[in-house]
């Protein structure tokens, strides 16, 4: 290449020393060249030290960790041999970290403008004056509106991607060379992320600044970088041009993370990676993919591989230039639907507000509810999907049919029961057939509980069972989960994220549910494991033909497994229907903007941004929620008259003043 | 009015649980082993104290009036002619029974009104704790000054008088705790599940609040020892001839200058066991990964 290296990694190991006095390493010999103005993506799942790479190469370790050989040179400095005050200067000057939630590293209670100038005088020589210019300059460059107006502001007054923006120009306006971006985007809105995405697409080809961008998301991955790094296990399993990488990937490990990706053109619940993520620092011969490696053969487990050459860059295989590998292939879904209604709701409002005596005497006006006129209905063995942005009332709406936030007003029908808000107003028989899952493994779980205590619970609540009965349930149920009986007596913290997330879907049938409230289950996981945690729901679908509620703001996700879609904003349904007619135009112009931001591992499917990015705490007190940010908002009539249903074909509604021919029919999917 | 604030983290690494792995985590660090020694030493002390001397606490002896120490009286005697000795060792069983009755009283109390108002939360905690901040700022030695010369002295008198007042300060970090724990979604999710609020403060919210309960109650069986010590000084405590530090301070206080053996060696056996209390409780909140992070109590 003739490009000049600006940060090199070569034979890096990096670790820990056990308590026996053994080296215990976190990275295995790894090498990587960063160019200059180049963009490299590094991938892999959690554990495979990702973070580990991009911190190395600002000369940072985390407590504990050592150098056992190997080093790091940024732009002519060996990173771990020059001085503290050395390396110090050069992080947030030349090489800057930006990390996952950049809005947390912004002090809450200081104007951002001081901020801005704060790391100004810290890391340059420039007066008051100069900095003054300098700062706009800043604030254009990473094109945020009027920069007078955002330097005035609070960060909470600013979107996390404006945040995110502040953050990244602070970098830059110190005169970094290298941005290091782990996971930015992670937690973000899908259209937020693609907005940020756009924008540091554009930032490398105005400043060539380089970029390492650390994510678990290849859709996310493949737009922004040149080259991508693959991470397993501590070890580097292949590097390579974007385009070539991600068209025919070399490493098995490659294949199979590509092929676990849930893709919207199809109703298939992708494949999963079996098997487990080696632990960190545990002792291996051979490869370190061989336990999970479809075409592992005898000398993968003695010996370790070596990069070998491949057409876009390198992999670290034995068979890295056969083809012996088939295409993996996912489990196409099969509707288990039946005609028998399972849930309804009805015209559904909640509200988070309390109108308090203050209030009252100040004569302030209470704002719109956080969710209203909601209503859809749910048969036996059938999943809806509630799709939307954060904060779009989805997990409300779980929270009022579980009874956890008792709705303003609306009907929830349960087997033909009119169920009444709260949950202290319910009976066992009104609860028990109504079960939730909840986003994250790791707190939903009890820590001082042991697997067998956590299915216990709702066993001793609903059913009178003896000992022995309830010990056969226990493992019955943990059987179901595919999980090996011996982890009954495990606790939370012993399991992995996916395996606390399989505990937490066998809890929820102990009850024998008919609904399964599913909030965003899957976001957590990784997405080798997600595809095997959607596999199972499906499966325990089929079997005790329980109804599911699936909440995800991942559209790729809730296509493979929903029968039916709600499309949520601002608590509002926009649009509605079949899976299918969801899916295909017309569409509700959010539901377009949705699809359009939706990122694909292929570099060529380029997000399409069709609203901009900017908050919207509150939702409209008149007309049509999405009224604020449409793009085809037609006049006043958006702003004031509630959008009539528009039923472009029979169960299929769309709520927007555009006639039915006229609303965006443009083809997002396929 | 200070903010309580313990932070109940998720288990990582760094904490451990078990009786024996707890044990050892404690010991590993010399402050712990130091705190858990003299802890230790002064509760078998107290316990085995008619094996390790042959005179009695309590008996005068107008022949030995203070002595200095010698091999006869290694602490020398005191201005009744008592060997100093012997009431030290005998002078911590009444104050550490008393104490750990006492502090057995504010934690099961204070930790059951505190988990209970942190999960019930809303209104009723809200007016509860205006009534906590009440009883906070009531003089609680002057308060138990009162009852004692309503209702008369005696070191049994003390027990439910001490338990409650420091009871309040555990309400307020069992409630700050069990806030935190009920936020999390297994608590949620056995709302969700129908269960009993019984159901959820014993299973779901105490086993993840008991670390900061024992921690606790160790810390505060060290100001409670000094509380008590205080009291039996003022006279509201142990009554003569019973031994007891912080009488024996009190009545030869005068002979500092003359026989100061008879002071210090209970001020110093009193001190022993204060900071290894201390040093114990603070090396098991480290083992068990409880951050403490609090005013110290009036």
């Amino acid at each position: 290449m003739t490009e000049t290296t600006l940060i090199e990694i070569k034979n890096l190991t990096l670790g820990f020393t056990s308590r026996g006095g053994q080296e215990r390493p976190i990275l295995r010999d790894l090498s990587l060249n960063v160019a200059a103005g180049q963009t490299i993506g590094i991938v892999g799942e959690s554990g495979s030290g990702k973070s580990t790479v991009a911190l190395a190469m600002m000369g940072y370790l985390k407590p504990g960790l050592k150098v056992f050989s190997g080093h790091v040179v940024f732009d002519g400095h060996d990173m771990f041999e020059i001085s503290e005050e050395a390396r110090t200067r050069l992080r947030g000057g030349s090489i800057a970290l930006i990390p996952q939630d950049a809005g947390q590293s912004l002090t809450p209670t200081m104007r951002v403008g001081d901020q801005i100038d704060e790391a100004l005088r810290l890391h340059t020589r420039l007066n008051a004056e100069q900095r003054q210019s300098k700062m706009g300059e800043i604030l254009n460059r990473v094109r945020l509106p009027s920069a007078q107006d955002i330097a005035r502001r609070y960060p909470h007054e600013l979107s996390g991607g404006q945040q995110q923006r502040v953050v990244i120009g602070m970098a830059l306006g110190t005169g970094a060379k290298a941005l290091l971006l782990d996971e930015p985007t992670t937690g973000l809105d899908v259209t937020t992320q693609a907005h940020i995405l756009q924008f540091l697409r554009s930032l490398v080809s105005d400043t060539g600044v380089s970029m390492v961008y650390v994510s678990h998301d290849l859709g996310v991955i493949a737009q922004v970088a040149d080259r991508i790094a693959v991470m397993y296990a501590g070890e580097l399993v292949e590097l390579g041009g974007a385009r070539g990488l991600l068209a025919s990937p070399a490493h098995p490990y490659t294949r199979a993370l590509l092929a676990s990706i849930p893709r919207l053109g199809a109703k298939v619940i992708p494949a999963a990676l079996d098997g487990f993520h080696p632990i960190v620092g545990e002792d291996r011969q051979g490869c370190a993919f061989v336990a999970r490696c479809p075409i592992a053969q005898e000398r993968c487990r003695a010996t370790v591989p070596a990069m070998v050459d491949v057409a876009h860059g390198q992999a670290k295989c034995f068979y890295a230039d056969s083809d012996g590998m088939e295409k993996i292939e996912g489990t196409p879904v099969v509707s288990t639907r039946k005609d028998e209604v399972a849930v309804e709701a009805d015209d559904l409002a909640i509200s988070y507000h309390h109108r308090g005596i203050i209030d009252l005497l100040l004569g302030k006006e209470v704002p719109p509810d956080t969710v209203a006129r909601v209503g859809f209905s749910v048969n036996k063995g059938e999943t809806l999907g509630l799709v939307g942005e954060s904060g779009c009332g989805k997990s409300t709406i779980l929270k009022a049919l579980s009874g956890l936030k008792a709705p303003k007003h609306g009907r929830m029908v349960i087997d033909g029961q009119e169920i009444p808000g709260r949950v202290a107003q319910r009976t066992l028989d009104v609860i028990k057939p109504l079960q939730m899952v909840f986003q994250n493994a790791d707190s939903s779980l009890n820590p001082r509980r042991s697997v067998r205590e956590i299915l216990q619970a709702p066993l001793r609540l609903y059913f009178e069972l003896s000992h022995q009965e309830m010990e056969t349930r226990c493992e019955e149920l943990i059987d179901a989960v595919r999980l090996p009986k011996t982890y009954l007596d495990r606790f939370p913290g012993q399991l992995s994220g996916g395996e606390k997330q399989r505990v937490a879907i066998a809890r929820a049938f102990a009850a024998e549910p008919e609904l399964v409230l599913c909030d965003e289950i899957t976001s957590a996981l990784d997405v080798s494991v997600q595809a095997a945690a959607l596999l199972l729901l499906k499966q325990l679908q089929e079997m005790r033909g329980a109804a599911y509620v699936f909440v995800s703001h991942d559209l790729a996700v809730v296509r493979a497994i929903s029968d039916q879609i709600a499309v949520l904003y601002q608590g509002r349904i926009c649009e509605s229907g079949p899976t299918e007619a969801v899916f295909r135009p017309p569409f509700h112009p959010y539901t377009e903007v949705l699809l359009g931001a939706i990122l694909q591992p292929d570099p060529d499917a380029v997000p399409r941004l069709l609203a901009d990015d900017v908050i919207d705490r509150e939702p409209p007190s008149t007309g049509c929620p999405f009224q604020r940010r449409c793009s085809r908002r037609i006049d006043a009539r958006c702003d004031e008259i509630l959008p009539p249903p528009r039923h472009p074909e029979t169960g299929h509604v769309i709520y927007c003043h555009l006639e039915t021919d006229e609303l965006p029919a443009l083809n997002a999917v396929e | 009015m200070t903010i309580a604030s313990v932070n109940v983290r998720p288990r990582s690494g760094s904490a451990v649980s078990g009786f024996w792995p707890v044990l050892r985590r404690m010991v590993s660090r010399p402050s712990g082993a130091i705190g858990l020694g003299l802890t230790l030493f002064n509760v078998v002390v107290a316990i085995a104290a008619p094996l390790l001397t042959s005179y009695d606490p309590a008996t005068p002896n107008a022949d030995t009036i203070n002595l200095a120490p010698s091999f006869e009286h290694w602490m020398g005697t005191d201005s009744l002619g008592r060997d100093v000795y012997t009431r030290v060792i005998y002078g911590g069983q009444l104050a550490m029974m008393v104490t750990a009755c006492a502090v057995a009283i504010a934690v099961t109390w204070g930790g059951l009104v505190g988990i209970l108002l942190g999960v019930i939360g809303g209104r009723t905690d809200e007016i509860a704790m205006r009534f906590v901040d009440a009883m906070l700022s009531i003089p609680w030695l002057l308060f138990l000054l009162l009852m004692v010369s309503i209702i008369g002295g005696g070191a049994w008198i003390v027990v439910p008088i001490l338990g409650f007042f420091y009871g309040i300060s555990i309400i307020r970090i069992s409630r700050a705790a069990a806030l935190q724990v009920s936020a999390r979604d297994f608590v949620t999710a056995a709302r969700a599940r129908g269960e009993s609020l019984w159901a959820v403060v014993t299973r779901e919210v105490f086993p993840n609040v008991a670390d900061i309960l024992l921690v606790e109650g160790a810390m505060q069986w060290s100001w409670m020892l000094l509380a008590f010590s205080s009291l039996s000084f003022l006279g509201f405590g142990a009554a003569p001839p019973t031994p007891d530090w912080g009488l024996m301070i009190a009545s030869e206080r005068s002979l500092l200058a003359i026989a100061p053996w008879s002071v210090l060696w209970p001020c110093f056996a009193l001190s022993t066991l204060i900071v290894g209390i201390n040093l114990t409780a603070d090396a098991l909140g480290k083992a068990l990964g409880v951050d403490r992070a609090r005013e110290k109590p009036t």
